[in-house]
């Protein structure tokens, strides 16, 4: 089984423990956080095991990028501290099982990924997609499985993403628009932490558009709106994809207002914290994240991932702000027709 | 039985009789597992009066009289044993009364779940019924009188416990009226504060009388409804969650749930939690209230509430509900049948295990069930089982496993729950002595000459 490249040195040495610190769930002081983050290290228990929120943002926070948030997920599944009731967690591993069922479109080098979410096929259409919308994977064959960082199991990640790139090369694909960015996020940040190796290339969907935007900017009608972003939890395992927000807003006319919840600062959708944690967490965060939107003046939620939507974008639409997926913000430039409505 | 069938025919009209075969072949069974036994007449009255002039005459001429609903218990109720006359009710599908501020209807005996639903929905929006499982067809009466349960009897009990009385012909022929019409204008009362004669007519499985009216309690229709699913792997803890759940006095409804396929809800028990408001906030609030009752559960990690797709809340919140109705074709013959104990919350741990059990024993597909009834102060479960009806081997893996399941369930204390014959026999064997001399007397007093549904009931 691929193991983590974790260095015991770099935290041995590390000033800032930014990774429990800055956490937006667990208030740790310095000297706390060097103490729990050295027993999760040495594999004794820690309650920071049980109070993880599973939000990833300890990835991001980590400037030695040494993977603190896989290595404690790897823990979390060793001593059985679990994030998410066990029920849960094997609803996830019995749903997402290989099932010999290969989903496919007519597949050529370079194929989409709609992960395991059909949603994302009706959104992916129209001119920005049509060179390459016949060309598609989807299902349980070629998941990502990235979802099991929520649910402290990452030995089902261990097990089947070698299997699931097998799956992706053996169509024959050279180049995979990952539309999920908890795909893109697998193969370039999980994919290299346990040293498997990604032998197609791949494309961060923000990317594909900014793309196909420049080659359509004839056909742009700048929108002039002001949003706010919902960044989602696996943007914090690949932030280098974060500017392709600002280029493509940038190309469409679109301001990305500062707000407190944004960039390092931003808040996870609150669907796994009502599951995993209970109804006041996930009310606190999503009362303040849309609080948070309100205040700053959006008249859009631009959505990056379609997991988010299902939990925030009725509430986000109550509260006076439109949701849109980020596919769908990018056809409206083009005058086309967002597919994700929400009907209140 | 010779001018049996002019007889019929001067009574309801020549189109509304039958001793056609074909009519025969299909008054003769139900879509459950019982051998099929043919009707001699099928007739339809439109009326209580043609209602009465065929029993009269059945009573008369010693014939065997079984009155149908929508015919779907599954369990042989309205399977004419012994042959004779299947009375199909649905002609006398009138609704005759709503009394809005009184929170009742008075319908026919043969009005439909469906028909009344629609009538409600389009009329009186702030008012429903406790709609039972079921496909629409079924109807209020037959529903009422198998101590059938629905939508709202967590809050309110089984569906019989919302009877507000009844006109019922009885197997003499009289037409007798029951709870506060037999004195009053009003359908307000099944009996209290007099003696409560429905239960000669309820639980009795059409063998004391055919109702040919039926009050029926109304309830307020909240707004909006919601779900939340409760999902736990641990099967012995879910007698304590109903207990917290109905602590809370607020749930509509719980159904409990678990099956082998799909594959995600393998191994996993789950409990469809329902709630209503008039409001965002009341919901809301409700919601809040729901989560913190379990909350121990989901900091131990012994359960959680899952994310429910959009597309599967629809169909938890459709009523009735159509995911029944998806398992049941799961093996694509068109087989389903199911056993129905009633029993007390503190057996579900067993009762699903036994489910298990028997879905592993005889190779079939299973699903177990259950809904709490007022407060949890029992369940209806079910072991259910899904076929392929043209799998000779596989139908009578199926019988098997209902009569294990049967057997299992009278051990253990429970109550059957539209019975089949043989399950009618167990509890009969099992019960009070006293109890089925008391049950004999009623029945032999109401229908001397033994004509209603015989077969049944047979104490």
């Amino acid at each position: 089984m691929p193991e983590l490249k974790f260095d015991k040195d770099k935290c041995a040495k590390c000033k800032s423990v930014n990774c429990l610190t800055m956490c937006q769930y667990m208030k740790l002081d310095k000297e706390q956080a060097k103490m729990e983050w050295q027993k999760i290290i040495k594999g004794e228990y820690s309650f920071v095991l049980e109070s993880c929120a599973t939000c990833y943002a300890c990835e991001e926070y980590c400037p030695q990028g040494n993977h603190p948030f896989y290595l404690l997920v790897e823990r979390q599944e060793q001593m059985d501290k679990l994030a998410s009731p066990r029920a849960l967690i094997k609803q996830w591993v019995n749903m997402t099982e290989f099932s010999g069922k290969f989903m496919v479109g007519q597949v050529k080098e370079r194929a989409i990924s709609f992960c395991f979410i059909p949603r994302l096929q009706q959104i992916a259409n129209g001119k920005l997609f049509e060179d390459v919308a016949s060309s598609w994977v989807m299902g349980a064959e070629f998941f990502c499985n990235a979802v099991f960082l929520h649910f402290s199991r990452m030995s089902v990640i261990q097990n089947r993403l070698p299997k699931v790139i097998d799956n992706i090369s053996k169509q024959g694909i050279k180049e995979l628009i990952c539309l999920h960015d908890e795909c893109w996020a697998t193969y370039n940040s999980i994919a290299p932490a346990y040293g498997i190796e990604v032998p197609f290339k791949t494309t961060h969907y923000f990317e594909y558009l900014h793309n196909e935007l420049v080659k359509n900017k004839r056909s742009i009608k700048l929108l002039n709106l002001k949003v706010a972003y919902q960044r989602n939890c696996s943007t914090r395992l690949i932030p280098q994809v974060d500017h392709w927000v600002d280029d493509i807003f940038k190309l469409i006319g679109v301001t990305r207002l500062e707000r407190e919840y944004d960039k390092k600062n931003a808040l996870c959708c609150g669907a796994l914290m009502f599951s995993s944690k209970g109804y006041d967490l996930g009310t606190d965060l999503q009362k303040r994240n849309i609080d948070d939107m309100v205040k700053s003046g959006a008249e859009y939620c631009v959505f990056n991932c379609p997991a988010c939507w299902d939990p925030l974008a009725e509430k986000v639409a109550k509260r006076g702000v439109k949701p849109i997926h980020m596919i769908d913000l990018c056809k409206m430039a083009i005058g086309e027709k967002p597919a994700l409505e929400v009907k209140i | 039985m010779s001018g049996i069938y002019e007889s019929l025919v001067k009574i309801v009209g020549e189109d509304f009789v039958s001793n056609q075969q074909e009519e025969l072949y299909f008054y003769g069974r139900d879509p459950g597992v019982m051998p099929p036994h043919k009707p001699d007449y099928v007739v339809m009255p439109k009326n209580t009066e043609e209602v009465q002039q065929v029993v009269k005459l059945a009573n008369k001429e010693k014939i065997p009289i079984v009155p149908k609903g929508g015919g779907l218990a599954l369990t042989g109720l309205v399977i004419p044993l012994k042959g004779g006359i299947v009375m199909d009710m649905k002609r006398m599908d009138k609704i005759l009364e709503v009394n809005a501020k009184n929170r009742y209807v008075v319908v026919e005996g043969g009005v439909s779940q469906g028909i009344l639903k629609a009538f409600l929905d389009q009329n009186y929006p702030d008012l429903r019924h406790s709609v039972p499982e079921a496909p629409p067809i079924t109807t209020i009466a037959a529903n009422a009188v198998i101590h059938g349960q629905g939508r709202l009897s967590q809050q309110y009990g089984f569906n019989s416990d919302m009877v507000n009385g009844f006109e019922v012909v009885l197997p003499t022929g009289e037409i007798c009226k029951i709870g506060s019409c037999s004195v009053s204008p009003y359908w307000f009362s099944k009996g209290p504060p007099m003696p409560d004669l429905s239960g000669l007519f309820l639980g009795w499985l059409g063998t004391t009388g055919i109702i040919t009216k039926i009050g029926l309690k109304l309830y307020p229709k909240k707004r909006l409804i919601d779900v939340e699913v409760f999902v736990t792997d641990t099967e012995d803890i879910i007698p304590d969650v109903v207990y917290k759940i109905t602590h809370t006095e607020l749930i509509e409804d719980i159904g409990v749930w678990s099956q082998p396929k799909p594959r995600m809800f393998s191994g996993n028990f789950h409990l469809n939690i329902f709630f209503t408001g008039d409001t965002e906030e009341e919901l809301e609030l409700k919601r809040k209230i729901i989560y913190h009752a379990l909350q121990e559960y989901i900091d131990s990690k012994d359960g959680g509430f899952m994310q429910v797709p959009s597309d599967l809340k629809a169909a938890f919140l459709a009523n009735p509900q159509k995911t029944m109705s998806n398992f049941a074709d799961l093996r694509k013959g068109g087989g389903f049948e199911y056993s129905g104990p009633i029993i007390p919350v503190e057996l579900y741990p067993q009762f699903v295990k036994k489910v298990q059990e028997l879905g592993t024993k005889y190779r079939v597909i299973q699903n177990a069930s259950g809904r709490v009834i007022q407060q949890g102060h029992c369940m209806m479960f079910s072991f259910a089982f899904t076929f392929n009806r043209a799998d000779h081997d596989e139908l009578d893996r199926v019988r098997k496993a209902l009569h294990e399941a049967a057997e299992f369930g009278s051990e253990k204390g429970a109550l059957l729950w539209k019975p089949t014959l043989y399950e009618q026999k167990m509890m009969i064997d099992r019960m009070d002595p006293n109890t089925r001399n008391l049950m004999k007397k009623v029945k032999n007093l109401l229908d001397p000459n033994g004509i209603m549904n015989p077969g049944n009931w047979e104490v």
